[in-house]
């Protein structure tokens, strides 16, 4: 628990409008997506990186807790007050400060949504393509902590990707930028990209400087069903073996695809086992000879449907499918496990056969859909918790789902982080060198382990 | 139980369970989008039932003014990954705040914590002595009273001039049209009754120039709307009751509607508040439901072709989306009539989809802050240089007049049957 000084201190910084630590509002900041609570003693919403700075210091000195947060949307919990202390909120801080049509390049702050922010530069004709599906509230701060990707990752890269420099208040409050405004910069260790990705544990940022490129002048998209999983794989190493790089390449498994045709009966034939969505954006002509030569490579590979959009409206009825698959998954059981596996993307048959073993194995049900173009698959294990025994069940059989992952050579997260709910797997991935490295930076970052502490490895 | 509201909470515990938290809300909430706080988006309000159900959180000032921080506009809900009903949530909360408080109504129980700051700065004083001329002719049971409560009349808010005639009394009950044509009940609302009577005449030129039978139940009464976002669920249920006598009394074709919130009630709140709660009724608030449509949708549905005008300049006409309208799949229809009509120059602004603030008695408590929602509203309406912005509820109507007029601009808020009736006579 704090005391009324260090309220008192805090209220100084941010002003009285902006800490509470009414009940009200500790409830309200005590979640995000993981389903868990812990509840804070104060929350704060600083304004600018002076603020943040103050608030880091105090901390220094008294000795209490800090865990940032944006908008609180993160799947692992890495937001969360953990161990009680305070909430810093960045979401004040939303400003675009500068978009560089010259150099394209934009400066923003990390409370700024990232819809908003792709919708400012699109204006320009611009593009920031990492399109994580939380988009529309997730925070760009909380992007380059989670270090966020989205459909659009096999063709553009990640969050880190458009990255170029950083304002970050770090853990003993003073105020570093890190990485700058040109393409090229060698000058030191690479604090930038070592920052994304960190979940809030090595800093706060508070002023970020994105790469932009030109925005695309056309996308096409097309549906495609096949009658086997092997054939949607096939046909993802078939399309990318030809030089061509989609802008994404969504798959949905058997199970998520009879889930969506259950519960809104878009009209999926009954052979259909597997589907991709296929997108591809560029030059105008470019993307029609692609759109004709992925229908030609993919035809021999047990394709029961091809339907390509001709305008915006047909491109996101297509989509629908895709999004339906969330809404539709309770139809099964009332809890789901959302877990965001990788491997590389020729493994893709492989770990869907893995997680099949694995549902077998343990007796419950796994929905997989996701990002076949890079390997990412979200696999849902859906159980219901109020039948004793299924939650440990569940457990057990992410765990397995991580090992196969692993033994695929991939990984157990490719974007929703470690925070909380991955900290104890986290040593099947990482050899205990490589945590000591880790934890030698986080001790040298935070001598106190005052900011966003209990996160990412197992902690003593 | 130290909180003693379990029984309205109760009815919606399952659907809490719902609630993932993932944060969807945050990005479709005018409140939140204003206030900037958890407490003021659905999943800080689902979190904060949940502790009201667990009985470790007071019902103190800071619950009332989270829960008063709602429009009850249905975004979240609509736009909700999991179908979490957050204003079946906030509408049930509120009532067992009220029970709580021992009032009948979260309005009355929110105007404690309220009136002692609000008061003085509304000039309350001048309110008290207007309001019985201003009510003369309002039912007591009438949302108008919530929409500008007696201690709130003198705010800065503008108030529409009250007709001389309610639009119902000045009608037969039926308006006889041409055989084989449908038969239509036409549901008024308060505002257009009382207020705007001019959207009441426009809808009945309408429907009659197709040919239909209007019906104008004199038994009917408000759609219980601004009650319900009181939390007096048992006041709606009467009105509810009443509404069905009158309007089951005829045989119809239709239950129409000109109003985005009256029509949100008797399609939406009434089978899913009322009818949840009373089984016996289901079945007649499932047939109303059914039957019930908003004009414009009808006056598509019968092949409405607005008449050439021929002379005269061309109105440039913008459109904003109603909340309850939009929620429930009426957007394209106004837009393809306005389109369609020869007098029109029709317009998209920026964000027509987006809440313009009033949200039923939101405006009343959080003035301010359904100003500051209206802001951007306001400015996307200027930037068309619209003559006129067109719009499908009477609240939408009186909150976007009120913003526009704060901008100083001129341009003229209509509803869309107005608009259609007006290009329809200098047709003729």
């Amino acid at each position: 628990m704090l005391d009324s000084k260090l309220i008192e201190k805090l209220t100084r910084i941010v002003g009285p409008e902006n800490i509470t630590t009414s009940r009200q509002d500790m409830i309200c900041y005590a979640y995000d997506a993981t389903q868990v609570e812990f509840l804070p003693d104060a929350v704060v919403h600083p304004a600018n990186s002076q603020e943040v700075s103050e608030i880091l210091m105090l901390a220094n000195i008294e000795h209490f807790a800090v865990f940032p947060r944006g908008a609180g949307s993160g799947f692992t919990g890495g937001s969360l007050p953990k161990s009680g202390g305070i909430v810093l909120v960045t979401t004040r801080m939303d400003r675009i400060l500068r978009i560089d049509t010259e150099n394209l390049i934009a400066e923003v702050e990390p409370g700024l949504v990232t819809e908003q922010f792709q919708q400012a530069v699109e204006k320009l004709g611009l593009f920031y393509p990492p399109d994580p599906a939380s988009l529309k509230f997730s925070t760009l701060g909380g992007n380059v902590a989670e270090n966020a990707g989205g459909p659009r990752c096999i063709k553009y890269g990640v969050t880190r990707d458009f990255v170029m420099g950083l304002e970050v208040v770090l853990p003993t409050g003073e105020i570093i930028r890190t990485g700058g405004e040109t393409y090229k910069g060698v000058v030191g260790y690479d604090m930038t990209h070592l920052m994304c990705g960190s979940e809030g544990t090595l800093g706060v940022v508070t002023k970020i400087i994105f790469k932009l490129l030109p925005y695309p002048e056309a996308k096409k998209t097309m549906l495609t069903i096949f009658d086997s999983i092997d054939g949607a794989a096939k046909a993802v190493s078939t399309i990318i073996g030809n030089k061509i790089i989609p802008t994404t390449l969504e798959f949905l498994d058997y199970a998520a695809l009879q889930c969506v045709e259950r519960r809104f009966k878009l009209g999926i034939p009954p052979e259909g086992r597997a589907v991709l969505l296929i997108e591809v954006d560029g030059d105008r002509e470019l993307i029609e000879k692609q759109a004709a030569n992925i229908h030609e490579l993919i035809k021999p590979l047990g394709l029961v449907q091809f339907r390509v959009a001709q305008n915006a409206a047909e491109s996101d009825e297509l989509w629908r499918v895709r999004r339906l698959v969330s809404p539709s998954l309770k139809d099964i059981n009332p809890n789901k496990y959302n877990e965001d596996i990788v491997v590389p993307r020729s493994k893709v048959p492989d770990i869907i056969r893995a997680i099949e073993k694995i549902q077998q194995k343990h007796g419950i049900t796994i929905v997989n859909f996701g990002h076949a173009g890079d390997g990412n698959i979200h696999v849902n294990v859906m159980v219901d918790n109020s039948i004793p025994g299924m939650e440990e069940k569940a457990h057990l059989a992410i765990k397995d789902v991580f090992q196969a992952a692993l033994d695929l050579n991939g990984t157990m997260s490719g974007e929703h982080g470690v925070g909380l709910s991955k900290a104890p797997f986290i040593e099947m991935e990482l050899s205990p060198q490589q945590i000591r490295a880790m934890k030698a930076i986080k001790a040298a970052l935070d001598p106190n382990n005052i900011l966003n502490p209990g996160k990412m490895f197992p902690w003593p | 139980m130290k909180n003693n509201i379990q029984d309205p909470l109760k009815r919606i515990e399952e659907e809490l369970k719902k609630c993932v938290k993932c944060g969807a809300c945050r990005a479709n909430c005018p409140a939140f989008n204003v206030f900037g706080r958890e407490t003021a988006v659905a999943r800080g309000k689902v979190a904060l039932v949940q502790h009201l159900i667990k009985d470790d959180l007071e019902l103190d000032q800071d619950t009332y003014m989270a829960m008063s921080k709602c429009l009850l506009c249905g975004s979240c809900a609509d736009k909700c990954p999991n179908d979490v009903p957050t204003d079946e949530i906030v509408i049930a909360a509120r009532e067992a705040l009220a029970m709580k408080r021992g009032t009948t109504t979260f309005h009355g129980a929110l105007g404690l914590v309220m009136k002692n700051r609000m008061l003085m700065k509304l000039g309350a004083a001048l309110g008290y002595v207007l309001a019985p001329l201003y009510y003369k002719k309002v039912p007591a049971t009438s949302g108008l009273r919530l929409r500008f409560p007696v201690p709130f009349i003198g705010n800065k808010r503008h108030i529409p001039m009250l007709a001389k005639k309610p639009f119902i009394d000045r009608h037969p009950e039926v308006i006889q049209g041409e055989p084989g044509k449908p038969r239509i009940v036409f549901f008024v609302g308060c505002m257009t009754n009382f207020a705007y009577t001019e959207i009441g005449e426009a809808a009945l030129a309408l429907f009659r120039h197709l040919g239909c039978t209007v019906i104008i139940p004199k038994g009917q009464q408000c759609c219980g709307v601004p009650v319900i976002s009181g939390g007096d669920i048992n006041a709606v249920q009467e009105l509810a009751v009443k509404n069905l006598e009158a309007i089951e009394k005829y045989e119809s074709d239709y239950v129409v509607t000109a109003c985005g919130s009256c029509g949100g009630a008797l399609h939406q709140l009434y089978p899913s508040v009322i009818g949840k709660r009373n089984p016996d009724l289901k079945q007649r608030l499932d047939v109303l439901a059914a039957k019930t449509i908003d004009a414009s949708q009808l006056l598509l549905k019968l092949g409405l072709k607005p008449a050439e005008t021929g002379a005269g300049e061309k109105v440039r006409v913008t459109y904003h989306d109603s909340c309850h309208l939009r929620t429930s799949g009426v957007a394209k229809q106004p837009r393809e009539l306005l389109r369609n009509t020869p007098g029109v120059e029709f317009v998209e602004m920026e964000g027509a989809d987006r809440c313009c603030g009033m949200g039923g008695t939101f405006n009343v408590y959080h003035y301010d802050a359904s100003m500051a929602i209206n802001d951007p509203k306001s400015r996307a309406i200027i930037a068309t240089a619209a003559q006129v912005v067109a719009t499908g509820c009477p609240g939408c109507i009186l909150q976007i007049s009120d913003g526009l007029k704060q901008h100083g601009s001129s341009v003229k808020v209509m509803h869309t049957l107005e608009l259609l009736a007006r290009q329809l006579a200098a047709g003729k």
